[in-house]
């Protein structure tokens, strides 16, 4: 079963197209790379996909749940690294981590583990996160992703605000999560250090998918 | 056995969302930090406007205590409204698969445990500065419970009303005080007889506060889902 299937999927955002007609599959284990300039709808397929945004026409299912009827099922399922991190600033970020992972019902356990595994010093973990740089904050909301172990991973600009460090992490992370059969998809507007993970690249412009996907 | 589960899961995220509020709020004291000195202010300059004339202020007390609380509840439930507007914050509520009747139920709580500290601080203060007298510390407990649950809830739904708005910060007292005014209204009737500023029975007005909280409650339990996910 396809972990993302979509067929011509239009997303309306106030009259406007933010999608107008987009055909895609995913399977389960593999990383897709959703390459396209500023405005071509990558976020807002990713958004879609997630189960934020209600489809206006077409149709699609994402881990099995319908997109119109079950978006709230999706939701459980996916973990979603967007332009902004999602994270409360005032919030230490082993706090943030933990009220996630409490309210995702997975429990706390693996808070430690993630923020160790994105690389983020001692130090840092205990002051209150809008103190991060740019950078650390991306990297605190990729562990709340992995604390969550989705099945569908859906990261928008991942290696944005990295440095070489973190950027191999990001790497690491999303090859280990496509190897315990889990669907990534990568939303970039370059192919970039994004396009060495990925195993198929689907072009995208004005709200479609322009080019066929190529393995 | 199921449904006193899912009710336990219900009061379990509620908790862990007032939490977070509340250590938010702790860590930044920006509601807090406006209120309370609003609160004072509010008091000591009613007391130079009325010439500082007992009588006049003792009878205007219940009114003005009360407006004091509306107006903070306005700026409380913009913080909780600006918490998760920041930085996609109310994506985790969304994504975390948590019932939205808990993340509302969460978020008023919070709201209502602030304006529990304003009205702790008004009410002493009213008693000291206007030589106001207490005369049914029961009924006074009373209407602070359910006016609190009602205000909280209200602004609580309101606030989940216009977070998508550009302006939410002018859009929220323009909706939010009119919807209050029975609030108002009730609260200061049955503090009226409370504090035996009015031959009135304040207990019927306690009823209309609790009918306003569960009413208010209960429609935010149900929409905030939806609203949450449209803005």
């Amino acid at each position: 079963m396809a972990a993302v299937r979509l067929s011509g999927a239009v997303v309306l955002l106030g009259g406007f197209p933010a999608l107008a007609g987009v055909n895609l599959e995913v399977e389960r284990g593999e990383v897709v790379l959703v390459r396209g300039p500023n405005g071509a709808g990558k976020s807002t397929l990713l958004h879609l996909c997630a189960g934020l945004l209600r489809l206006s026409e077409g149709q699609g299912d994402v881990l099995g749940c319908d997109l119109g009827s079950d978006r709230a099922a999706v939701r459980r399922r996916v973990g979603l690294l967007g332009h902004d991190t999602a994270l409360y600033g005032e919030l230490t970020p082993a706090e943030n981590l933990q009220v996630w992972a409490r309210a995702s019902r997975v429990g706390d356990a693996d808070v430690p583990g993630a923020l160790e595994r994105l690389g983020l010093p001692q130090r840092l973990r205990d002051i209150p996160t809008d103190r991060l740089s740019a950078g650390q904050r991306r990297r605190v909301a990729l562990a709340a992703i992995v604390v969550r172990r989705p099945e569908l991973w859906l990261l928008d600009e991942p290696h944005a605000g990295l440095d070489s460090d973190g950027r191999e992490i990001v790497d690491n992370i999303v090859t280990s999560a496509a190897e315990a059969g889990a669907a990534v998809v990568l939303a970039s507007h370059e192919t970039g250090p994004a396009g060495d993970l990925a195993t198929l690249t689907v072009t995208m412009a004005g709200g479609t998918v322009s080019e066929r996907p190529q393995p | 056995m199921t449904v006193w589960r899912e009710l336990s899961l219900l009061a379990g995220d509620a908790r862990l969302v007032t939490a977070k509020d509340l250590r938010i709020e702790w860590r930044a004291r920006t509601t807090l930090g406006q209120m309370l000195p609003f609160a004072v202010l509010v008091l000591v300059l009613f007391g130079f406007a009325l010439d500082a004339n007992r009588p006049t202020l003792r009878l205007a007390t219940p009114g003005l205590l009360w407006m004091t609380v509306l107006f903070a509840t306005v700026v409380a439930v913009q913080r909780s409204v600006a918490v998760e507007s920041a930085d996609g914050a109310r994506r985790m509520l969304l994504l975390s698969g948590m019932a939205p009747a808990a993340a509302f139920a969460g978020k008023a709580a919070a709201v209502a445990v602030q304006l529990l500290i304003v009205e702790a601080l008004l009410v002493p203060g009213v008693v000291l500065l206007y030589d106001a007298e207490v005369e049914s510390v029961l009924l006074v407990v009373a209407t602070c419970a359910a006016a609190t649950v009602g205000l909280a809830a209200a602004g609580s739904l309101l606030g989940a009303v216009v977070a998508g708005v550009r302006a939410h910060q002018t859009v929220l007292p323009i909706l939010l005080l009119p919807v209050s005014a029975p609030v108002l209204i009730a609260a200061t009737r049955a503090f009226a007889d409370g504090f035996g500023t009015v031959a009135v029975d304040g207990w019927p007005w306690v009823g209309l506060l609790a009918g306003f909280a569960a009413v208010n409650a209960v429609v935010g339990a149900v929409v905030y889902g939806p609203l949450l996910e449209d803005t």
